[in-house]
Parts: C-alpha cells; structure tokens; sequence
C-alpha cells in the first residue's frame, strides 16, 4: 500500500514539476498535510509539493485511516500538521473542537482567482476551500438494457423493474450492486435514500434524531428490495468490492461514487466491450420523490488553528498554487473539481446531473457522524431479513441517543 | 531471603508494572466515569458549493470554558457502564418484566449490541479453546512420531499460521471465501447451489471466524506440548511399553498427565485470547453478524467521533469477563499448588 502511494506521490510530482514554472511566490513556511489517500488528493498535494524550496518545505501523510488522526494531530499546540483536507463530515470534528482557522484574510489576499462556490463559509466565516466535488449516482449498461428493451431508469422503482427483467432474460441473477458494507457504507446508502424520500433526520434545531417513520421504513424497504437482486455477500461490499464487480461485467446496474467513474471508464481491470457500454445518470429519485435519493459531497482544505501564522499562509498559498487553473486543466480528467479551469469531462455527467436535479448536501451537523455509526451497526439485521425495519429504525436511534447524550448533545 | 533483599529484586519489574500496567488500567477506569460536557449549540448558517443551509453548530467559547474548567468532563458514576450501548440494565429489566415466554426475552436480548457480542464471543472461546488444546496435543505427538530428519521442516511448517498477521491471514481467507474464490467456488460447486456463501448467513460466518480461529491458534498449543513432550522421561515410557501398554494406553496414562501443567498454561493464555478476538472480524468483515467487545472498542474510537468514555467501560468489561473466565482455573491450579506444598 505504501509502495503504491510512494509511487503515485512520485508520479504525480514529477507531472507537477514540469508545470512549476508557475511559481509560488512564497517567503517561506513550513507545510504539513494529513488527508485521505486516492487519486484526486495525491494529484492536488503534489500541486502543492511543487512549491517546496527556497526555505519552504512541504510533506504529506496522506492514508485512509486520516480521520481517526485528525482531531488528536490537530488539538496539539504547534499541530502536527499545518493543513488537513476533510469532506463534509469529517471538518465537523475539527469544528465541534475549534481546530481549524478561519480563512477570511487569506482568501482576500491570495484567493482572488477562486471560484465562489468553493468557499466553505459557517456562519459567515470561510473555514475551507473546497476543490472536489462527488455523490453516489447510477451507472448502467447501455447494451443489456438495449438487450431487455427498458429505459434509462430514473426511480429506484424502475431500477427494480429492470433488475427483474435482466434476470428474467436469463442474463444476470444478481445485475445491481450499491456500497452496503456493514457500517459507515451501508449507512450512507440510507442516508441517501431516507433523503431521497423527504425525510428529516432530527427534529427541528435539536439533537433529538426522529428517523422511525414512514421514511425510514420506506427508505429501508427499498433497500431490501434492491438486496434481493445483489449478489448475498452484499453486507461485505465496500468502492473497491463494486468497482471490481462492474468492472468484470458481473453487474448492470449500480449505485457508485461518482469519483470511481474515472477509473472505471479508463482502459485498465476492464474490456472494451464493457467501458465502452458503462453509462452515468444521475442518482435515481424513490418513492414518488422530486429529488435524487444521494448525497453531495465536497472535499475541501482547512488550516490549522495552532499553528504560527507563517506556516498557516504557506500552507494556504501552496494550495492556491495547487489550484491554479493551470495545474487544475493539465489533471482535467482525474477528478470533478470545482476549482477554475476544469472543463467537465464524461466521467464527471453523472455527479453534475445530480447536483442539478436537486440532491442534497450531505449534512453538516455536529451531531450527524454519531447517527451515521449508529446507522451503521443497527441496520443490517433487517437486511437479512433478521426483525422488522421499525425494529431496525428504534435500535439505531436508541443507539444514537445513548451515544449523543455522552458526547454532550442531549440531556 | 530476606524482605528487604527481596524487595530490591523485584523492584525494577514492579516499576514497569506500575508504570505500565496499572496506571494506564487507573486512567481508564477514571474516564470510564466521565461523560462530555453538555455542547454548547447555536443556530448559524452554513454555505458551499451547493448552497446555503441553517445548521446547528457548536459554540467554540462557551464549550471551550466549560471544557478548561473541567477537563475530564461531567462525572457520570456508572452511568456509561449501565446504559443501552453497554450493560443496558433498564432495557433488560423491561424485557424480562415484559417478555412473552424465554424465546421472546432472549432474542430482545440478542438485540442489544453488547449481548450479541458477548454471545458470539463467549460461543468462539468456549470452542476455540478445547478445539486448540486438542489440536495442538495431536500435531505435537504427531510431529513427535515422525523421523528426526522430517521434525525440522514439519515444525517449521506447522508454525506458519501463527507467523502470518492475523489481520492479513483472515484478508486472505476472505478473498478464497468468496463466491468467485477457490473455497467459496468448489462449495458451491459440491453443494450444487450457486447462492451458497459463507458470508451472508450469521452461522457459516460465525463457523467462518471459529475456523480461522483454530487455525491461527492452533500452532501456539503445538509448540508448547511439543517443548513438553520432549521432558516426558523416556524411562517411563519405556517402563510403561515393557507392562504391555499400548501407544494410547502410554499417551492417555502417561504423557497426559505429564503435561496437565502445560495444558493448564495453554487454557489461560487462549481463554484470555480468544475472549478479545478482533482481527478476524475486521478481516473477514464479519461485523454484520458476528461482534466483539474489543471490536465496539475499535469502533468507538475509529472514524469521526472519538468516544473515549465508551470505549473505556467496554475495556473495563472486557477486564472484568477475562477475570471471570480465568477464575476457575486459577482456583484449580491455587488448590494444587497448596496441596503439593502440603
């Protein structure tokens, strides 16, 4: 896994190397980066990386295992790291805990160029800039829908109906597969779909979570439905487990990340004959719903709080550098960026048809990563058929509540 | 030797003790008392790149003052010990006063997480550890038999699945589990049903992570009765061959009790092992239908938010089970020593 990540930094810095005579401009600093680790980041951080020297240094400790570091690396006082790149749930620990600095001053000095809606702005002050986009969509065979004579679904009613028709035709027994690995994916995979059906997940300016009723079982019968045509291991099935199914052809319709696209559609692990057929729609709408049942996401930097106020703007400048409009064109096609100079490619369709039908951002509640892991764990039984979706749905928010009343956000 | 000589001697390694065993169990029994303060939270408004909502946020100046105040937190006694997520003392009570017949109350049971656990914990040691012992007692005695020139090569062989990583031996076994691995294919190929997969039911997963279990154990139980076995005189083995007893009768009366010391050694370390099985859950992505206490450890403290007094109950339960699982056999072998002092 290193070596890969080594290899993929290496890469990419020699890519960026050759565009460093963009200059950065920067007196000098220190840069520390934590975030996640795939391709998208290493790209943009190797932007950043093309701004070491000259009394500037820049290193990154990018691994998927980023959130369970970020608030203990961020709460020692000088930080362990000068930036940290967070999505939409993971900058509300570093919120809640007051580790992030406001932007304001940098962004009017430095980032002049940027477009407005990467500005992350909570409660009128710029706490990150965002630089990716992604959400959950449909991916779909073109010739085996041909091959049944259905549309392009674009309910999950209508997904059903094609899956029963695929199998019929004798051509898949299991053709649909979404993320429903136990915990956070399977979580998510509610999440999206209790949206989907206009549910609310607290009530109104609480933390008091209200998620058994009739959208919730609504939401969770619909997932069982959609179960009945995944392959019986789909409690196991995380990014990598369904790109590996499409990717074999063993599957014709999917709920995917938007950011797998890119590499599904490229010419590796797959044939012609399939890449050439995977189209993107937007995520599909349930239950009679207006809106897509997914979730927007954005990945974004954020800026250490405890760190001295010359690291903290080198940080800043090095990744405005990695979000030039020229080093953001010369990636074009890794990534949906948000940032200037990205010209939207095919791989991107499906996140952009998304976003404009109406999805919802994924929410940014201080209280929302407790219900996703209570989500996570309670859910499953009724999958597999195990107790009832009201069941279910009270055990996770008994889950939820005895967890938020520990952590403070009820009484 | 006297008390003061003796004192100096075991000084450095209680140290170490103090330092490192006791004073961490210390602090995690003090957090396991505290809960977070109450957050402070205001209304704001929050805007990205696809719009503006109203969310609640936590105020930074009013928690942080309640926080420097008061650093660990709000005193919650046994509050976090006896709530749903761990020993859930008022759900059991209401479904034992409300329960339809023993059925209905085991299974509202099962529905609590730390139940669950500890049903599929208790089931994995309970068969793990005789399966182990067993195991390992036969590979010994068998690799015992076998010509010195072999023994090396064997043993070296034997050994393997203790020195692959727990986490990337049950990796691997989840890879040939699966329905287009080589285990998962052939079973599917000899039940003649293409659905058959061992990870989608809770019992052929719970069979799953038992087997690996023995699997990855095993070794250790061999090497130790395989030390053992070459203590055992060979005067009494030969005393007993000469009165006709046969390879059974000299297993079973002579090596046997020979090595009940070692046997008893083996019990404690897997019961204290196998109670806190972890890496075959992550591994096998078991969560789904097997759990354990040290993996609702592994959680609280994973992802997004750390719940440090949580995870500190649940290892102050795990302590407590090891205690409670380790105690008949210390009783056992505490009578035995006093009665071969007497």
């Amino acid at each position: 896994m290193t070596f890969f990540r080594l290899a993929g930094l290496t890469t990419a810095a020699a890519l960026a190397s050759s565009a460093a005579w963009a200059g950065c401009d920067i007196p000098g600093g220190d840069v520390r980066v934590l975030g996640n680790d795939y391709g998208s980041i290493q790209t943009l951080v190797a932007g950043a990386e093309a701004c070491a020297g000259d009394g500037v240094t820049v290193s990154a400790n990018l691994t998927t295992e980023h959130q369970s570091l970020q608030v203990a690396a961020l709460t020692a006082d000088p930080a362990q790291y000068t930036a940290a790149v967070v999505a939409n749930s993971s900058i509300v620990p570093l919120l809640n805990n007051d580790l992030i600095r406001s932007l304001d001053d940098m962004v009017a000095q430095y980032g002049q160029d940027l477009n407005r809606n990467q500005m992350i702005t909570i409660d009128g002050h710029v706490m990150a800039v965002a630089f990716q986009a992604n959400a959950q969509h449909l991916f779909y065979r073109s010739d085996i829908l041909e091959q049944v004579g259905l549309p392009v679904p674009t309910t999950y009613e209508e997904v059903l109906t094609a899956a029963q028709a695929i199998r019929d035709a004798g051509i898949m027994q299991y053709p649909f597969a979404m993320n429903t690995k136990v915990g956070w994916n399977l979580a998510e995979e509610f999440v999206n779909m209790y949206l989907g059906e206009g549910g609310q997940f607290f009530e109104p300016g609480s933390a008091r979570v209200s998620i058994n009723n009739a959208q919730g079982v609504a939401a969770l019968t619909m997932l069982r439905s959609l179960m009945a045509y995944s392959n019986p291991d789909f409690l196991t099935f995380d990014s990598n487990a369904t790109q590996a199914l499409w990717e074999s052809g063993q599957i014709a319709l999917a709920t995917l990340w938007g950011s797998r696209a890119a590499g599904i559609l490229d010419d590796e692990g797959s044939t012609e004959e399939i890449t050439s057929h995977t189209m993107l729609a937007a995520a599909p709408t349930v239950g009679g719903g207006s809106i897509p049942a997914s979730t927007l996401w954005w990945d974004g930097i954020t800026i250490a709080a405890h760190v001295p106020d010359a690291d903290a703007e080198a940080s800043f400048r090095a990744f405005m550098h990695a979000m030039s409009a020229d080093y953001i064109a010369a990636h074009n096609n890794e990534t949906v960026w948000l940032a200037p100079g990205y010209t939207p490619t095919p791989a991107a369709q499906g996140v952009f048809a998304t976003a404009n039908a109406g999805a919802l951002p994924y929410p940014m509640l201080p209280y929302m990563g407790l219900l996703h892991t209570a989500l996570g764990d309670n859910l499953s039984e009724f999958l597999q058929g195990q107790e009832s979706a009201e069941q279910a749905l009270a055990d996770a928010e008994a889950a939820y509540t005895t967890a938020a009343r520990a952590q403070g956000f009820l009484e | 030797m006297p008390h003061r000589t003796f004192l100096w001697f075991i000084l450095p390694s209680l140290l170490a003790m103090v330092l490192f065993i006791a004073l961490p169990i210390g602090s995690v029994i003090v957090q396991s008392l505290y809960v977070e303060h109450p957050q402070v939270m205001v209304e704001s408004e929050s805007c990205g790149p696809f719009g503006c909502t109203s969310a609640t946020t936590v105020d930074q100046a009013a928690t942080r003052a309640l926080r420097e105040a008061h650093p660990l937190g709000r005193f919650n006694g046994l509050g976090t010990y006896l709530d749903r997520n761990h020993l859930a003392t008022t759900e059991v009570s209401a479904a034992w006063q409300t329960a339809t017949g023993p059925g209905d109350f085991v299974s509202r049971l099962m529905n609590l997480p730390f139940y669950k656990a500890l049903a599929f914990t208790l089931t994995y040691t309970f068969v793990v550890t005789p399966v182990v012992i067993l195991a390992g007692l036969a590979i010994a005695l068998g690799v015992n038999g076998l010509p010195r020139l072999l023994r090396g090569p064997t043993i070296f062989v034997s050994l393997l699945p203790m020195i692959v990583t727990p986490l990337i031996g049950s990796l691997i076994l989840f890879w040939m589990i699966d329905a287009d691995g080589i285990i998962g294919a052939t079973l599917q190929r000899i039940a003649g049903d293409p659905d058959l997969s061992l990870k989608a039911s809770p019992a052929l997963t719970w069979l799953t992570v038992i087997l690996y279990g023995i699997w990855h154990q095993a070794p250790f139980a061999f090497i130790v009765f395989y030390a053992g076995l070459q203590t055992v005189p060979s005067e009494t083995l030969e005393a007993a061959q000469i009165d006709g007893a046969s390879r059974w009768q000299r297993i079973r009366y002579v090596v046997v009790p020979y090595m009940a010391p070692l046997a008893v050694f083996v019990t404690l370390i897997q019961l204290m092992d196998n109670f806190r099985v972890f890496e075959a859950i992550v591994g096998l992505s078991a969560a789904a239908n097997a759990t354990s206490l040290s993996y609702f450890i592994y959680s609280d403290l994973n992802g997004d938010t750390q719940q440090f007094g949580s995870a500190a109950a649940t290892s102050m339960l795990t302590i407590l089970g090891v205690a409670i699982l380790l105690t008949p056999v210390l009783i056992r072998t505490w009578r035995d020593f006093n009665r071969k002092r007497v």
